[in-house]
């Protein structure tokens, strides 16, 4: 599903980061870790075809992602990627239903707002579909990114620092939530963290059901910041 | 959601901001809406008023002077030139018609003009009431004056001496109204027309002590200036030397004098050209920094939006598209606007029955109105699109 081979990548003067060698099948999940700094944005970069690497071979759900252009590559995530970033980023312009809508402009499909009732459904936030994220409760709100992440029935979720922030409790269920989502559609489950607790859950009796997890593990890197 | 529904409500998450940038842009269009409806209502205005008359001969003093005052009827005369010389003009062999014009009296400030019926009929007026003079001191009224007096057939009133109101009252020589013409949009509706021997008629029952002075009066009557069509237009050539030259009155040529006069307008126009100019571009860079704070906003909706999939174009569209609704919300404000103002300008200076005939009026220039909009809210946003363009993804993957 993810297969990558002696990956490499440059920031403009810098030294290349090399990555480790990843083969995870469809439905599994990688947990992603390192301290600050060591290459877990650039990897997620990577993988979501928003970089092209400097060596080395990359291929996700099946593509090739190096053949790709950057049109291609724009399509391609849209259908196939599902994001879920640590800042959830969501338009104070929109409503919920509306910002979970970008999805589909994004991918320059139609609206279509069944789906977007399905996938709020799914996370448990029906009611929330008409109202501004301003007044939505942290919780919420990811649940509301989470929805909008799995919009598209991506075979790959990649979520950043999903934890970061939560108490236990809540980045328990949050967690939960990620894995339940990824485990209705089949899709690959990508977690970038540094928080223990993640690791401590698929660890636990609570991710049971949960098949194959890898833990891909960047050691911290020489020399000054450079993933941006 | 299509690209214009979602910039509509990016641009309307600030609606401060976008209202401040659509008004600002408004006034700037409104201002060139204004000065586009103004030229074009004098220059029409002009156009309509000369109404084919090839040369005004009158006293010698301003050309510009004798047009003003005997076409457009907005100046005074500068004098008077004897009637037998104008009748002499009528059988110069170059001269098509010859149509005397006497000024000297008015009514409630609308002019008293003694000419002849060929004077309506080269402004094709058509009569609303009644009929034409057949007789001295029968007068039909353009439509202007007739509404605003309150006039109609068969009522009578007592010019005043001058040709703005308040002169001494001609107590003894009342006018009868035979006739009301329909409006033509021009000059003819705000003047009161008679018979050119009304206004001998009035000023030598006022003036004339005797039989005997009247009689005097008569050898030497005079009429204001004459209004001539030339047989050819070759006649350009030489006519006018000729009046200039032989005789003690003077030729000017409309069309020349009303160019003359536009440019000078013209000079006027420039500077609120340049005016107007300026509130654009004061407005465009209002757009500007709009939109470029706005990119910076929304750095991480931006790169949510390229994780989502979104092409960097679509991106960088959704900002022209912020800026397209800007452009065409101050151009149908700034349209509107510019018309209030033509219609404010045209009320409050009593404009409207000189030069500009006031209202609404959709000339085909002003399509450079939302032209100018489009061009100056785009080019605004062309820095702040190129920075959606490029907005970093990575910066969104921020683990830190």
């Amino acid at each position: 599903m993810i297969k990558t081979t002696g990956l490499e990548f440059a920031y403009p003067g810098t030294a290349a980061i090399r990555f480790p060698d990843v083969d995870i099948a469809q439905g599994a999940v990688l947990l992603l870790r390192g301290p600050s700094g060591s290459g877990k944005s650039t990897w997620l970069a990577l993988v979501a075809a928003l970089v092209r690497p400097g060596a080395g071979s990359l291929e996700v759900a099946g593509q090739n992602l190096v053949a790709l252009n950057r049109v291609q590559a724009d399509a391609w995530r849209a259908r196939t990627l599902g994001f879920l970033p640590q800042k959830l980023h969501m338009s104070a312009a929109l409503t919920v239903a509306q910002n979970l809508g970008m999805a589909f402009w994004a991918a320059g499909a139609a609206q279509d707002r069944r789906r977007i009732d399905a996938a709020l459904a799914a996370v448990g936030v029906t009611e929330l579909a008409d109202r501004l994220p301003a007044q939505l409760s942290g919780g919420q709100a990811q649940r509301v990114a989470l929805a909008r992440a799995v919009l598209m029935q991506p075979l790959v979720i990649a979520a950043d620092e999903p934890t970061a922030s939560l108490d236990d409790d809540a980045a328990r269920e949050a967690l939960h939530l990620l894995q339940s989502s990824a485990q209705r559609r089949g899709a690959t489950l990508v977690i970038a963290t540094h928080d223990a607790r993640v690791g401590d859950f698929f660890a636990g009796p609570s991710a049971a059901a949960t098949g194959h997890v890898q833990t891909l593990r960047l050691p911290r890197l020489q020399g000054p910041e450079v993933a941006v | 959601m299509n690209t214009l529904g979602l910039a509509w409500r990016y641009l309307w998450s600030r609606p401060l901001s976008s209202a401040l940038n659509v008004l600002l842009l408004a006034l700037g269009l409104a201002s060139i809406t204004f000065l586009l409806l103004v030229a074009k209502q004098v220059e029409r205005a002009f156009q309509r008023d000369l109404a084919g008359i090839d040369v005004v001969v009158g006293a010698k003093g301003s050309p510009m002077q004798l047009i003003l005052s005997g076409i457009l009827h907005l100046d005074v005369p500068p004098g008077n030139v004897p009637l037998s010389a104008v009748n002499a003009l009528k059988t110069n062999p170059l001269v098509a018609e010859v149509i005397p014009i006497s000024l000297g009296d008015n009514y409630q400030a609308y002019r008293i003009v003694g000419t002849t019926l060929a004077y309506p009929r080269l402004y094709g007026a058509t009569l609303a009431q009644g009929r034409l003079w057949e007789a001295p001191m029968q007068v039909v009224l353009g439509a202007t004056v007739a509404r605003t007096l309150g006039l109609g057939p068969g009522q009578h009133f007592v010019g005043s001496h001058g040709l703005a109101a308040g002169g001494h009252a001609h107590g003894d020589s009342a006018y009868t109204v035979v006739g009301v013409l329909a409006p033509v949009g021009g000059v003819l509706d705000r003047l009161i027309l008679t018979d050119t021997a009304s206004v001998w008629k009035v000023h030598e029952d006022y003036t004339a002590e005797d039989a005997q002075d009247r009689a005097a009066m008569e050898e030497e009557r005079e009429v204001t200036m004459a209004l001539v069509r030339y047989r050819s237009p070759l006649a350009a050539m030489s006519f006018p030397r000729w009046v200039n030259t032989s005789t003690e009155m003077q030729a000017a040529a409309p069309a020349l004098e009303v160019t003359r006069l536009l440019h000078m307008l013209g000079l006027g126009t420039d500077v609120l050209r340049a005016f107007a100019g300026l509130l654009l571009l004061t407005a465009g860079l209002s757009v500007f920094i709009a939109l470029w704070s706005a990119v910076r906003e929304r750095r991480g909706d931006l790169a949510l939006l390229r994780m989502l999939g979104a092409p960097p174009a679509r991106i960088a569209f959704l900002l022209l598209a912020e800026a397209l609704w800007l452009g065409v919300l101050a151009s149908a404000a700034g349209l509107l606007l510019g018309q209030i103002f033509m219609a404010a300008l045209v009320f409050f200076l009593g404009l409207d029955s000189a030069l500009l005939t006031g209202g609404l009026h959709w000339p085909s220039e002003l399509a450079v109105v939302p032209a100018l909009a489009l061009a100056v809210s785009l080019t605004a946003a062309l820095l702040p699109a190129w920075g959606a363009y490029r907005s970093d993804v990575l910066q969104l993957l921020q683990t830190k």
